[in-house]
C-alpha cells in the first residue's frame, strides 16, 4: 500500500483567542475599499475607444481646458471596487428586511429581465409613435390594472416616485377647485401621524398645514376633523391603511365629511400592499392616490430609487391628470403630450417624457405573474405575516395599538424599554447585529420610540419565525440589564455607529485631493 | 404562487397563532361594503413562460434604437453602456436595498453616493452636488425653486433654449408655488433675449447649453447680468457627455448646474427611469434639495459615509423642508457612476471628441442635401435643420427607408412655429455608414 | 436674566436685548450642529422667527419673544456650532434687538419662575 503521508491538517487546531484583528485591519474577506478618486487614476480607463481625429476649432473658447478631476478604472478593477463595496450593504435578497411603511419585499428577477428587452429599453421617448405601440399598450393595460385594483376612473402614470405623485394628485386637487373659481382654499389637512411628504408636498403646492388630531386607538379623529374642515380646506391627505399600521375604519365618513366641506380626500397609498386585490379605495369615496410601484409592485429600491408613483383620480379630478395622456385613437394608441384635444384641461406636465417605463413593465410582468388571484393573496399574507409577528412579540414588547388585528404592519412603542437605559436605536442596531436590518424607528411621531415592522408577504414562516427569535432573545438580554450589547452595538457590521454630529457641522460633502480633514482608517494592530 | 413562500398549513397554524379564526377577522376594519367577496375582472396568475411570452409579445411591437440608424436626441441619447455597468448594477446588495438610512450596514451605497457626487461635482465645476434627482427636468424645477429661497424672489427667466418639457415642468411645479415663470420664445439662438429679460424680481435666469437645438452658447455674460441684477444663474445640460468637452457650468458662473445623467450608465428606456444631476455652489448647500451623503468616522475612529444635513428634507422638516422629494434615483446615479468611473478622465474626454467628430461629419453631410439647412452654428453632437417640408412628414416618410431620422421640434413644442425644424443628434453608437443612409434618404425623400 | 416658556433667555442691557436659547433647551437639542441667525436691520414682531437651530435629527425655529430691530448677529455660530451646547446662556447668544417695550421685557419669567415652569415639564 502506498500511502501520501504528507497532507495538510483537515481539523482546526484548538486556538484561544478573546479578540482577533488581521494584520493590514481588514475583517477577512471584508477589506476595506479607498475611494474610487484614491483607487482610480485620470489616465486609466475600462473602455476602448479609437480616438477621434478632434477638430473643435468651431467650439472656440467653449473647449473645456482645464482637468476635469476624475478617475478612471480598468474593468477588472471596476468590478472590485463595486462589488467590494456591495458586500457592505444589507439586502432584501440576504434577510428579512421590516422596514415599516417601505415595504421590502422580494425583487422578482422576472422584471428585471422583462425590462430590459431592447423593445422596451432601446426605446426613445419621442420616436415616432408607430414604432412605439407595444410600449403605449403597456403603458395602457398598466393603467388598466392599476384602475381595476383601485376602482377609479383614471390613472396619471408619469409621476416619478410617491412623492413626486402626491404633488401631482395636489396639483390636479389645486386645478378642479381653480376651474370652479374658487381660490379661497388655502389649508390641508393631514393627521399628525402622516409620512414627512404629506405636509411637505403641500407646502411645496402653496397651502398651509393643519394637523388633524388621532384618537386613543391610532385613528384620525373624526370630530377633530369635522371642526377643522371649512370652506378655506382644499383637501385632507390621509394614509390608508395609516402609519400605525391599522385601517381607518370610518374612512367612508372621513371621506363624506370631506366632500360635504366641498374638500377633496387624497389618500397616501404608500401601504396599498396591504389591501390590494381586497379592497379598492375607489369604493371608500378616495378621490387621489399614489401606487408607489417599487413598494406594492415589487420593483426595486435600488438603494433609494428609482421609483415610480401613478396617480389614480376620481372622475371630479380626472380631467385634470397632467400630460401626456394616452388616447385610444383610429391608428391605434396615441400620446397627447400637450394640454390640448382630449387633455385640454390637463393642470401642466410632472417630468420630461412619458414617466417611468422601465418601472411600468417591472410592476405589470409582477401584476401578470400574480394575476387578480395572487394579488389578493398578497394582501392576506403580508397581513397574515405582520399579525404573526405581533402576536409573536407581542408577550416581550409593547404594542402601541395591543386592541385589534394590525394590517399589514406590527407597531410597538419603547413602554417595554422603560428602567432598562436602552432606547429604540439602540436596540434596533442591536439587530444589525443579529443579522437583521432595523425596522422603522421614530415613525410615526405619535408613538414613543416607535418600532414600526413590515414582514412583508415574500417572507416564509420559518424567516418570520427566525426574526422574532432574534428579538425575543434581544428583548431578553436588555431586560437581563445586558446594557452594553445595545449601547455599541452594532459590533459585527462593516462598520460600528457613524458620528453624525462631525458630518452635519463640518460638512464633507465630496472628494478633495488635500489631505482630509479626517483621519483614515487607521492600520494598526490593537 | 411562486413569490408566496406560505403554505396553506402554514396559514392556518400561523392564525391559531394569533388566535384568529379566519383571514378574515385579520380585515374586521374594513366597511362591510368594502370588502370584496369575488376577484376583480382581471386575469388570473401567471408563470415565467407566460409573462415572458405576453411581453415579448408587446416588446416585438416596437421598433428599439438598435434596429437600423437612428438620430433620436432631444434630452434622452442612444450611448453605449458597458455590460459590466449592467451587471454590477444587478448586484443584491445594489439592486435590493433601501435608501441608506442605518450607515453601519449601507457603507457600498454611501461611499457610491459620496462617489457620485464628487463625479457630479467636477463634472459641473461647481463644489456640492447632491445624490441625485428623479431626472433633469425636475431638477431644473427644484433648481428655480431653491432660488426662491435664496433670493426671496419669485419670478425666474427660461430661456427660449431651455428643453420645451423642462419648461413645462418647471412652470407647473414653480407656479403652483406662487412664482412667476417667464417663459421666453422657442429660437435657436434664444440666448440673446435672455439679459433684457432679467428684472428686479427675477431670482434666477434658466440657461440650457448645448441648448434644445444642440446650440453650444458661452453663458458667461448672461450669469454676469444676473449677478448683477442679484439673481442666480441656473445652467442646464441635457446630453452629460457634453461635459468632456466643453466648457462646465461652474466656469461660466453658474450658481446652480442642473443635468439629465441618463447619457452616461442609464440607456433610453423609452423616457425613465433616468438620473437627475444638482450641483450648486458651496454656499447655497443649505437650501439644496434632496439627499446629501457626507464624510465622517465611526466609533472606532474609521472613515465612513452618512446622509447628512437632513435637517432640510421633508421627513424631518416636513412643511418647511427645501423640497417633498425622498426617493431619488439611486441605482440610476449607481449606473453613471460605474460608467463614469470606467471611462474616466480619459474615456470622458475621448468619448466626448467622437461625439462631436460624428456631429462635424453629420453637418458635412447634410449640408449636400439641398433643400435642408443646418441651423446651429456652435454644437456638440446635435444638429438643429430647417427641413423644406413639415419635420414630422419627414420623419415619418424615412422610417419606410429604416431610418429614425430625429425629433421634429414640433413634438416637443406644437405652437412655436417651427414645424420645419428637425433635431437630429449623433452618437457614438452611430457610424459613418449610418450618417450616409440618412443624407442619401433625405435627398430622395425631398426631391420626391 | 428673563425665560419665555419656549426656552430663550433674555437679557437687556439699556434698550438692548440679547437673546438665545436655555441650558434646559440646548441638552434637549442634542448636538446642535447649525445656527441660522437673523440679517442685521431685520424688524421682529413678537412670535416671528429669529433664528432656526439644528441637530442632525431636527430643526427648531427660536421665535423673538420681544419686538425690535436686529442690531448684531452672533455669526460666530456659524462656524462653531458646539458653542450653544457648550455655553447656551453665554457665547451661544443668538441675536441682540433694540426694544422699545422696556415692560414686555419685565413681564418675562425671572429664573425662579422658569425654573418651577420646567419642574411641570
Amino acid at each position: 500500500m502506498t500511502m501520501l503521508n504528507v497532507g495538510r491538517p483537515t481539523r482546526p487546531e484548538a486556538v484561544e483567542m478573546d479578540t482577533h484583528t488581521s494584520l493590514n485591519g481588514g475583517r477577512g474577506l471584508l477589506q476595506d475599499e479607498g475611494l474610487l478618486f484614491e483607487v482610480g487614476r485620470p489616465d486609466r480607463t475600462g473602455v476602448d475607444l479609437e480616438p477621434a481625429e478632434l477638430d473643435a476649432s468651431d467650439l472656440g473658447d467653449l473647449v473645456r481646458t482645464a482637468p476635469i478631476g476624475l478617475a478612471g478604472l480598468s474593468e477588472p478593477e471596476a468590478v472590485r471596487h463595486y462589488v467590494r463595496l456591495s458586500q457592505k450593504n444589507h439586502a432584501i435578497d440576504l434577510a428579512l428586511y421590516p422596514l415599516g411603511s417601505c415595504t421590502m419585499k422580494h425583487n422578482p428577477r422576472l422584471n428585471e429581465k422583462m425590462a430590459r428587452l431592447a423593445g422596451f429599453a432601446d426605446l426613445h421617448p419621442l420616436q415616432p409613435q408607430s414604432t412605439v405601440q407595444g410600449a403605449l399598450a403597456l403603458m395602457d393595460r398598466l393603467a388598466h390594472w392599476l384602475k381595476t385594483l383601485t376602482g377609479m376612473p383614471a390613472v396619471a402614470l408619469s409621476p416619478k416616485a410617491g412623492a413626486h405623485g402626491e404633488l401631482c394628485g395636489l396639483l390636479a386637487i389645486r386645478a378642479a377647485h381653480e376651474s370652479r373659481g374658487d381660490a379661497a382654499r388655502r389649508r390641508v389637512l393631514t393627521p399628525t401621524s402622516a409620512h414627512g411628504t404629506n405636509p411637505a408636498t403641500a407646502a411645496f403646492v402653496g397651502y398651509q398645514v393643519t394637523e388633524i388630531g388621532q384618537t386613543e386607538d391610532g385613528r384620525v379623529d373624526l370630530a377633530d376633523l369635522a371642526a377643522k374642515l371649512g370652506p378655506d380646506v382644499a383637501a385632507i391627505m390621509v394614509t390608508n391603511p395609516n402609519t400605525c399600521g391599522l385601517f381607518e375604519r370610518d374612512i367612508v365618513e372621513i371621506a363624506r365629511l370631506t366632500h360635504e366641506a366641498g374638500a377633496y380626500f387624497y389618500c397616501d397609498g404608500a401601504n396599498f400592499n396591504a389591501i390590494v386585490g381586497r379592497v379598492r379605495p375607489g369604493d371608500l369615496g378616495v378621490d387621489a392616490m399614489h401606487i408607489n410601484l417599487h413598494k406594492t409592485f415589487s420593483t426595486p429600491h435600488g438603494g433609494g430609487g428609482p421609483g415610480a408613483g401613478p396617480v389614480v383620480l376620481s372622475e371630479a379630478l380626472a380631467r385634470f391628470a397632467p400630460a401626456p395622456w394616452i388616447v385610444h385613437g383610429p391608428e391605434g394608441l396615441r400620446l397627447e403630450e400637450e394640454a390640448r384635444g382630449e387633455a385640454a384641461d390637463a393642470f401642466g406636465r410632472m417630468s420630461a417624457f412619458h414617466g417611468q417605463m422601465g418601472m411600468f413593465v417591472r410592476a405589470y410582468a409582477y401584476m401578470l405573474s400574480h394575476g387578480a388571484d395572487g394579488l389578493r393573496q398578497v394582501a392576506e399574507d403580508a397581513v397574515l405575516n405582520a399579525n404573526y409577528v405581533k402576536a409573536r412579540l407581542q408577550g416581550a414588547m409593547t404594542p402601541a395599538f395591543p386592541v385589534g388585528p394590525c394590517m399589514h404592519e406590527a407597531l410597538f412603542d419603547d413602554t417595554w424599554l422603560e428602567g432598562t437605559g436602552i432606547t429604540t436605536l439602540d436596540f434596533a442596531k442591536a439587530m444589525i447585529d443579529e443579522g437583521f436590518h432595523p425596522m422603522t424607528m421614530y415613525f410615526p411621531l405619535v408613538v414613543h420610540g416607535a418600532m414600526l415592522i413590515e414582514p412583508t408577504e415574500t417572507e416564509s414562516r420559518a424567516e418570520l419565525d427566525r426574526f422574532c427569535e432574534a428579538l425575543l432573545a434581544l428583548a431578553q438580554a436588555a431586560k437581563a440589564g445586558d446594557v452594553d450589547r445595545f449601547k455599541g452595538a452594532p459590533f459585527l457590521a462593516p462598520l460600528r455607529r457613524l458620528d453624525e454630529t462631525l458630518a452635519a457641522r463640518k460638512p464633507r460633502l465630496a472628494w478633495h485631493p488635500e489631505p482630509t480633514a479626517v483621519a483614515p482608517a487607521p492600520q494598526v494592530i490593537e | 404562487m411562486r413569490y408566496l413562500p406560505l403554505t396553506p398549513a402554514d396559514r392556518s397554524e400561523m392564525l391559531a397563532v394569533i388566535g384568529a379564526a379566519s383571514i378574515d377577522e385579520l380585515f374586521a376594519d374594513v366597511p362591510q361594503a368594502a370588502r370584496h367577496v369575488d376577484l376583480f375582472d382581471l386575469p388570473l396568475h401567471a408563470g415565467e413562460i407566460e409573462v415572458e411570452r405576453e411581453l415579448a409579445r408587446l416588446a416585438a411591437r416596437n421598433r428599439p434604437g438598435g434596429a437600423g440608424p437612428f438620430f433620436c436626441g432631444a434630452g434622452a441619447y442612444r450611448h453605449h453602456v458597458p455590460a459590466t455597468v449592467d451587471h454590477l448594477i444587478q448586484r443584491s446588495e445594489f439592486l435590493t436595498s433601501y435608501t441608506p438610512y442605518q450607515p453601519e450596514i449601507a457603507q457600498g451605497t454611501l461611499q457610491v453616493l459620496f462617489e457620485f457626487q464628487t463625479q457630479v461635482a467636477v463634472l459641473t465645476g461647481l463644489q456640492v452636488a447632491n445624490a441625485s434627482m428623479y431626472d433633469g427636468s425636475t431638477a431644473c424645477a427644484e433648481a428655480v425653486m431653491m432660488a426662491q429661497r435664496v433670493t426671496r424672489r419669485k419670478g425666474a427667466v427660461l430661456s427660449g433654449g431651455l428643453h420645451p418639457h423642462y419648461a413645462a415642468t418647471t412652470r407647473t411645479i414653480a407656479h403652483a408655488e406662487g412664482m412667476d415663470i417667464n417663459c421666453l420664445p422657442a429660437a435657436i439662438d434664444a440666448e440673446a433675449a435672455v439679459i433684457a429679460a432679467i428684472g428686479p424680481d427675477t431670482a434666477c435666469v434658466v440657461v440650457q447649453t448645448p441648448n434644445v437645438f444642440g446650440v453650444a452658447t458661452d453663458v458667461t455674460a448672461i450669469g454676469e447680468a444676473a449677478h448683477a441684477a442679484g439673481a442666480l444663474l441656473v445652467v442646464v445640460t441635457t446630453e452629460a457627455v457634453s461635459f468632456g468637452l466643453l466648457k462646465s457650468p461652474g466656469e461660466m458662473g453658474a450658481d446652480i448646474a442642473v443635468a439629465e445623467g441618463q447619457s452616461i450608465g442609464v440607456g433610453l428606456n423609452f423616457g425613465g427611469p433616468y438620473v437627475g444631476l444638482f450641483a450648486a455652489r458651496e454656499a447655497l448647500v443649505r437650501q439644496m434639495p434632496g439627499r446629501l451623503c457626507g464624510e465622517t468616522v465611526d466609533a472606532d475612529g474609521r472613515r465612513g459615509f452618512v446622509l447628512t444635513l437632513s435637517t432640510r428634507e421633508q421627513h424631518i422638516r416636513r412643511e418647511k423642508a427645501t423640497s417633498n422629494i425622498c426617493t431619488n434615483s439611486g441605482l440610476c446615479a449607481l449606473a453613471f457612476s460605474i460608467h463614469m468611473s470606467l471611462l474616466g478622465e480619459a474615456g470622458l474626454r475621448g468619448l466626448a471628441e467622437i461625439n462631436h467628430s460624428l456631429a462635424r461629419e453629420l453637418k458635412a453631410a447634410l449640408e449636400t442635401v439641398p433643400g435642408v439647412e443646418v441651423l446651429s452654428p456652435r454644437f456638440f453632437n446635435e444638429l438643429a435643420v430647417r427641413t423644406p417640408v413639415p419635420a414630422e412628414v419627414l420623419v415619418e416618410s424615412l422610417l419606410a427607408d429604416g431610418i429614425v431620422a430625429g425629433v421634429p421640434f414640433a413634438r416637443l413644442d406644437p405652437t412655436a412655429g417651427l414645424d420645419d425644424v428637425l433635431l437630429i443628434a449623433v452618437t457614438e453608437t452611430v457610424t459613418s455608414e449610418d450618417i450616409a443612409e440618412l443624407a442619401g434618404a433625405l435627398k430622395r425623400r425631398i426631391a420626391a | 436674566m428673563r425665560f419665555t416658556k419656549d426656552h430663550e433667555w433674555v437679557v437687556l442691557d439699556g434698550d438692548v436685548a440679547t437673546i438665545g436659547i436655555t441650558a434646559y433647551a440646548a441638552e434637549q437639542l442634542g448636538d446642535v450642529v447649525f445656527v441660522e441667525v437673523p440679517e442685521v436691520g431685520r424688524k421682529l414682531t413678537p412670535g416671528d422667527g429669529l433664528a432656526v437651530v439644528e441637530s442632525v435629527k431636527a430643526a427648531s425655529d427660536v421665535y423673538s419673544p420681544l419686538a425690535g430691530e436686529v442690531t448684531e448677529a452672533n455669526t460666530a455660530l456659524t462656524g462653531q456650532p458646539d458653542v450653544v451646547n457648550a455655553s447656551p446662556e453665554g457665547e451661544g447668544w443668538f441675536a441682540k434687538l433694540k426694544i422699545a417695550d422696556v415692560a414686555a421685557f419685565e413681564a418675562l419669567m425671572d429664573r425662579a419662575a422658569y425654573e418651577d415652569y420646567l419642574g411641570t415639564l
